[in-house]
């Protein structure tokens, strides 16, 4: 039977289920497990990112397309559930609508882009991607009248999604509110898409994407369109990349430049992705878990680092807990060199 | 038995449109100037636009210059480079910081002298952090475009935060040389001193880059390195090494770059490289990779591009250089190197 639901693409090594397991557990049953809004913060952020990770994953790891404007198409997918909202009222059409919308955009803007840099260069795709990224992201900070600039926009969702919605109902100690139905949609959309995504790896599409990774010359060959597939997967990518996208938007209701479309946040992506194991999908799921995780406690555990060290040179500044990209940035490194299948490679060596 | 076919051969010379073609990308230039020329009502205010559009534009030229040839040489594609930008950005400033009484005593040739101490520090630290930047970082991974990235990408975010934690995550604010402050007014056009003397810079590194290029033995390498690099190493030398050598000027003309950058800003930031670098990646791809006149053609375009629309509609500044590539691409899809090859 789950067999069936993974699509035949399940993780693979025991240790690896169980981790799996954890990370689906612990994110269904947050609401339960831990009490504070903080929990329920960390669970549906890190839902929505194995989400956004696990699309870029099947461009970068699955195609071996490298693209900078991921961003693009999530914060597409956000604005265009901000701008919805904005113009029709707080209604679940709204929400639909928008959603929609952004994703259209964002297919639109993918096609664009991948018909026009893939035909050219591979290695323009980069380039070109991260000059779009930086483009839309400046524009959309400085349109403010349509986007509400650097400030962003909040976002009215409908009433029985806030924590303002109360039902009578108690289950293990904790109230069902809105807040709690609103993070199981969030929960369920993703659990949905990346068994979509599953689903779609294991077709025989997502086989002829995994032979053009390991030689597209080979590929095209045997008698693949290269450029066709390949723009397929971008635009499908990017269609994933908007619905995560709306979903951050709903989650979170607020939108703005710096959580939807800044560098920042792209390089976040390619940590998630390359530490987690590029060309398998259970990657995102930890690297987004375990990145999320390390925001909040790496830094944590960098303070008291840098406080024990305080009397010695360099070192606690090293450590100071705003530098914690500093060390991400080394694992990545040593990710691409030493074990570029990252975690989830390593751990299905292990069997 | 048919009659031979008739041959007549004739002498025409070819038409103009076709012995202009090859200088086409060169002649863009001054159509560019021509049309901020026509768009801009008042002409003391486009000249003080093309001005700073070429001071913008050599500055962007002098860190693309090096990434171009990097790539050109050795199909190494550097997202990395940015960081040298914001290390020779820091180290130039530190510099000039600490000869403060130099740069702020009212002769020129005291405050010249503090801004060439300044950029010989900046260039030798980024020089030295190229070659180490090769060694550790792209040595191992000669020959994939995908690990390239990925690992230059990670060089970017360490270095990044390493600026960080030597100079504090702050900017860091910094004023122009005494004499260098104020402008000169020409023709009713107020023009900035300090941009010209980026023009004046940027002219100096394209000729003397044209001259090794073009006049020396080592030059000759290169180019021939860019052509075929095989055959190069057939004729038994060590590519390699060259390489290394370019990569390292590379490094240290993107830290000149960077003070360059500084000065023009007066401030600098940890991530400053990296937005630099859109429109370096812009210029690059115009220029064609591994074309160091098509870059430099580029950079100018882009430069003059951005200072126009800026002033016309000050949002579409960056979508017009979006624009210009794409346009480009569709004309010529491998950049405008193929005419103009080094």
């Amino acid at each position: 039977m789950l067999k069936s639901v993974f699509s035949g693409s399940g993780p693979g090594s025991k240790l690896l289920i169980v981790l799996a397991l954890i990370v689906f557990l612990g994110l269904a049953l947050t609401p339960f497990l831990f009490s504070g809004t903080r929990a329920m913060e960390t669970g549906a952020k890190i839902a929505i990112f194995i989400v956004l990770v696990a699309s870029y994953d099947l461009l970068l790891g699955y195609t071996g397309i490298v693209s900078f404007a991921h961003t693009v198409f999530f914060g597409f997918g956000a604005y265009g559930v901000a701008l919805a909202t904005q113009r029709m009222g707080s209604g679940w059409d709204a929400l639909a609508l928008g959603t929609l919308g952004g994703v259209a955009l964002s297919v639109v803007l993918a096609f664009g882009v991948a018909m026009f840099s893939l035909r050219v260069r591979a290695i323009f795709f980069a380039m070109i991607t991260m000059a779009v990224a930086s483009a839309i992201a400046v524009l959309v900070s400085q349109l403010s009248w349509l986007t509400g600039g650097e400030d962003g926009m909040n976002i009215k969702i409908p009433r029985e999604l806030t924590p303002a919605f109360r039902m009578d109902l108690e289950i293990f100690g904790t109230k069902i509110t809105g807040r709690v139905l609103n993070y199981y949609l969030v929960f369920f959309s993703a659990f949905a898409l990346f068994l979509l995504m599953l689903r779609v790896v294991s077709s025989p599409f997502g086989r002829v994407l995994q032979a053009i990774r390991e030689n597209p010359f080979r590929a095209e060959a045997i008698g693949y369109r290269v450029v066709v597939y390949r723009t397929v997967a971008t635009c499908l990518s990017a269609a994933i990349a908007a619905l995560a996208g709306a979903l951050f938007a709903i989650w979170l209701r607020y939108v703005g430049p710096d959580t939807t479309l800044s560098a920042e946040l792209m390089i976040d992506i390619l940590l998630m992705v390359v530490i987690g194991g590029m060309g398998t999908l259970w990657g995102a799921v930890l690297g987004a878990a375990i990145f999320v995780l390390a925001q909040s406690y790496l830094q944590v555990l960098m303070a008291q680092g840098a406080a024990a060290t305080a009397a010695l040179p360099l070192i606690p500044d090293l450590l100071n807990p705003d530098r914690w990209l500093l060390w991400l940035g080394l694992l990545f490194i040593l990710s691409v060199y030493f074990f570029p299948t990252g975690i989830v490679g390593r751990l299905k060596a292990v069997k | 038995m048919s009659a031979a076919p008739d041959h007549t051969p004739v002498m025409t010379r070819p038409p103009l449109a076709l012995r202009l073609e090859p200088w086409l990308p060169v002649l863009l230039l001054p159509l560019l100037v021509l049309a901020g020329w026509l768009a801009i009502p008042s002409a003391s205010s486009w000249l003080t636009l093309t001005i700073s559009g070429l001071a913008m534009g050599m500055m962007i030229f002098v860190i693309a210059s090096g990434m171009t040839l990097i790539f050109g040489l050795m199909d190494i594609i550097n997202f990395g480079h940015g960081a040298f930008i914001s290390f020779g950005a820091f180290a130039g400033v530190s510099v000039l910081i600490w000869l403060s009484a130099l740069t702020g005593a009212p002769s020129l040739l005291l405050n010249l002298l503090a801004l060439l101490a300044a950029v010989l520090a900046a260039m030798a630290f980024t020089g030295a952090l190229g070659w180490g930047f090769e060694r550790v970082i792209i040595r191992p991974v000669y020959g994939s475009h995908l690990k390239q990235i990925l690992v230059t990408m990670g060089g970017l975010i360490v270095a990044e935060q390493l600026i960080q934690v030597i100079w504090g995550p702050r900017e860091i604010h910094i004023a122009r040389p005494e004499m260098l402050k104020g402008a000169v007014t020409v023709m009713g056009a107020t023009l900035e001193k300090y941009r010209l003397v980026a023009v004046a810079t940027g002219l100096v590194v394209f000729l003397a880059m044209r001259a090794v290029l073009r006049g020396t033995r080592i030059g000759l390498i290169v180019r021939a390195g860019v052509e075929n690099r095989e055959m190069v190493q057939a004729m038994g030398y060590r590519i390699n090494r060259v390489f290394i050598a370019v990569f390292i000027a590379g490094s240290a003309l993107a830290g000149l770059g960077g003070v360059m950058w500084a000065l023009y800003q007066e401030m600098i930031t940890a991530h400053m490289g990296n937005e630099i670098m859109v429109l370096v990646f812009i210029v690059v791809i115009i220029g064609g990779l591994g074309s160091v006149e098509g870059a430099f053609i580029g950079a100018l375009m882009v430069g003059l591009l951005q200072n126009y629309v800026a002033f016309l509609e000050p949002k579409a500044a960056l979508i017009s250089n979006i624009g210009l590539m794409v346009a480009i691409l569709m004309w010529r899809p491998q950049g405008m190197s193929p005419v103009i090859r080094v």
